[in-house]
């Protein structure tokens, strides 16, 4: 499955004619378009010479200088072994997660000049991100029988000159380094003991990788984990030694496809085009059965049969990607009330309702829907994976919209899980915290955008119950209010730069009033959203900070927030609230804001304009928000 | 297969690997001939024609390919033992 790249479809007999076809297009101006038909040619389990084929194609677009979706990067290989072969496939790989690649390669063996050498032809040539390759035979980890001490140095040898390429590659690539881990010796030294005695090649290999992945932990390094996709097809078939003698080939010439994807996932990752949202089919996708004829208790799910088990498995790896930040949608050709059941009736699902942001059960065309869906997440249709069984749906879905990923499913439900997973689709390269958190504000987004396209703006407002909590800055939050002072750009007044130490003094600075702005609504806690500093100055109030996410536009969020600044500067007897907007090449979009707020404009200089409030004449408007003040 | 037969199969993958319109080969063309048949190209080639017939070249037998006869006679040998 893994050779061939079986979550694709098989390549086309025609696929050298469609090559040619496009060809032309590309060479008469037609540039419109070609990156879907890119994809469409991209997403079938490609052999050498199509890859070949396919990367010509994708470099002659790339020199035509089109309008691209896709990301475009240069790509620089470093490594031992013969990599030249493994850059068109990279080139074509690229395109199945919207990158539009160019690859450079440093001369074979001048891994270390290439890195650290200012002078290099490599650096010269500017890549973006750089893959380093490596193999045991070059590291010199093979070659002789040596006791422990002296193997125990040949690994800190093999460490120091991979550390030394990264450190010689970061001080001057900018998006990123990526290091492959070194694939482990088929060929036993003592047997079953290697595992445990360092000085046989296969323990210095892993403890090689252990380096790598140290170094990956520290946030030095992107691994590509290659010494385990050897694993997953097996060592046997992945090392070629024959291939190593003749052309220094690292591994089977047939593995090719299967390794340039998953280099192009990883980098694809980092880059910031992996998959977001898993759209899933229900009937025989996600129960055996169609729940509009078989009905709740008719849908084979769990229940110790096999069959039902494979769903309830195909269910729980759903839930997992959710869980880690993949947002779910339901696309299914069914009445909503039937397809909805089993999600309410059935005792076995794994998934529920709320793990599904989006749910579209209609007889609408299911492209017509993945575009849907999209929208509402707001999200491009690139960004979404399908898994539906039905190969019709599939052909469809692929046809009208070729940047959507369509695993090609087998027969056997129980092989679903590992064919969606193999196809890479959803790499990630970090994980934090807030990742877990990412489906459910996706969800909730998704939520508010469905009511307000069935209601007007204030019936909208009212029904969200939107509550805004108050309080001045303190310890527990300096960190989140620094964050949003910092990273702030659009809804900044003031563009004003604050280091986390000054936030901490403003929390206690009787100069000034603070506050940081909580909000939350019947959907979901947005968290902090906005950040107020005034400064005290007598009877007026001189505002020096005034920030907000633009997740929350339209909300008036910030006429609660000048209402709440009001009622706490009439406590103090200050007469006048002063506005200050100070241009900024990405703040635009506020240069009315004081003047919304019913502020009148008191003075212009260098683009900076200032404006006053006379906080006696101010009216509290009735706002569709509950205030709670901390 | 017939010494023709095999001839044109590696003729089409030939065609294939190369990225060519058209090719015309004979048994004792060599890489000097053909546009883009360098040294990289040959790994590809001997892995796609291996991968047509079904057979495998030892190391020896592909260092000593000198023109497409040899390819020829090499596959038609293998061919026959099945």
């Amino acid at each position: 499955m893994l050779e061939s790249l079986e979550w694709l479809q098989p390549t086309p007999a025609d696929f050298r004619l469609q090559i040619k076809d496009l060809r032309a297009t590309i060479a008469s101006g037609e540039l419109d378009g070609v990156d879907a038909q890119l994809q469409a040619l991209a997403n079938y389990g490609l052999g050498l010479s199509q890859l070949e084929q396919l990367a010509k194609t994708a470099r002659s677009y790339a020199e035509a200088s089109p309008k691209t979706a896709m990301r475009q990067v240069r790509l620089g290989l470093l490594g031992s072994g013969t990599l030249d072969v493994i850059a068109p496939a990279l080139i074509a790989s690229g395109l199945r997660h919207n990158l539009l690649l160019d690859v450079v390669i440093a001369d074979y063996g001048t891994s270390l000049q290439a890195a650290c050498d200012p002078t290099s032809e490599f650096r010269a040539k500017n890549p973006e991100f750089v893959l380093v390759s490596s193999d045991f035979r070059t590291l010199d980890l093979d070659r002789s029988f040596m006791g422990e001490a002296e193997a125990s140095s040949k690994v800190q040898f093999a460490a120091q000159t991979l550390r030394a390429i990264l450190d010689g590659l970061k001080g001057w690539v900018q998006g990123g380094v990526l290091m492959q881990t070194v694939v482990p010796p088929l060929e036993p030294l003592f047997g079953s003991l290697d595992v445990s005695q360092s000085q046989s090649c296969f323990a210095m290999v892993a403890a090689l990788n252990r380096e790598i992945a140290g170094w990956a932990q520290a946030g030095e390094v992107t691994v590509v984990d290659i010494a385990r996709a050897a694993s997953w097809v097996g060592l046997e078939r992945w090392d070629d030694p024959a291939r190593w003698h003749l052309a220094k080939m690292p591994f089977a010439m047939n593995f090719v496809p299967l390794y340039a994807d998953l280099v192009v996932r990883v980098l694809g990752a980092i880059a910031g085009k992996a998959r977001k949202c898993l759209v899933l089919d229900l009937d025989n996708t996600l129960w055996g059965g169609v729940i509009g004829d078989d009905g709740v208790e008719g849908i084979v799910l769990g229940q110790g049969s096999a069959g039902g088990e494979a769903f309830l498995e195909i269910q729980r790896v759903a839930k997992r990607l959710r869980q880690r930040g993949v947002v779910l949608a339901v696309c299914s050709k069914n009445e909503q009330d039937a397809a909805l059941k089993p999600f309410r009736e059935h005792p076995e699902m794994a998934l529920t309702e709320d793990d599904i942001a989006v749910f579209h059960a209609n007889w609408t065309d299911k492209a017509a829907n993945l575009r849907a869906i999209a929208e509402t997440l707001q999200i491009g249709v690139d960004a979404l994976v399908f898994l539906d069984d039905n190969p019709a749906e599939r052909a469809q879905v692929r046809r009208e919209l070729p940047m959507v990923a369509v695993p090609e499913l087998p027969e056997d439900p129980a092989l679903y899980p590992r064919t969606l997973l193999a196809g890479g689709w959803f790499e990630a390269v970090s994980f934090v915290e807030e990742d877990s958190r990412r489906a459910d504000d996706y969800r909730a987004q998704a939520k508010r955008r469905e009511l307000e396209s069935t209601s007007d703006v204030a019936g909208y407002l009212q029904s969200l119950e939107i509550v805004c909590t108050f309080k001045a800055f303190d310890a527990v939050s300096r960190a989140r209010i620094s964050q949003l002072v910092n990273k702030s750009n659009q809804f900044n007044l003031t563009t004003r730069r604050y280091t986390e130490a000054q936030i901490a003094a403003a929390e206690a600075d009787p100069a000034l009033f603070t506050l940081q702005v909580r909000l939350s609504d019947r959907f979901g806690d947005s968290g902090m959203i906005s950040v107020i500093i005034f400064r005290r100055q007598g009877s007026r109030w001189v505002n020096d900070t005034w920030l907000m996410s633009c997740r929350v536009l339209g909300r008036r969020v910030e006429e609660a927030v000048l209402a709440e600044v009001v009622r706490a500067a009439r406590q103090e007897g200050v007469t006048e609230l002063v506005g200050q907007y100070i241009p900024s090449p990405k703040n635009r979009m506020v240069e009315k804001h004081f003047e919304k707020l019913g502020f009148t404009p008191s003075g212009e200089a260098d683009g900076v304009t200032t404006w006053t409030l006379d906080v006696g004449a101010y009216d509290y408007p009735d706002l569709p928000v509950t205030i709670v003040r901390e | 297969m017939t010494r023709g037969e095999i001839l044109a199969k590696i003729q089409d993958v030939m065609i294939d690997v190369l990225d060519l319109d058209d090719l015309h080969i004979e048994e004792k063309t060599t890489a000097q001939d053909v546009e883009g048949w360098d040294s990289l190209s040959h790994l590809r080639l001997i892995t796609e024609i291996e991968a047509a017939f079904g057979v495998t070249f030892l190391t020896g037998e592909i260092e000593r390919f000198k023109d497409v006869g040899d390819m020829v006679s090499t596959i038609e040998a293998k061919l026959q033992r099945r």
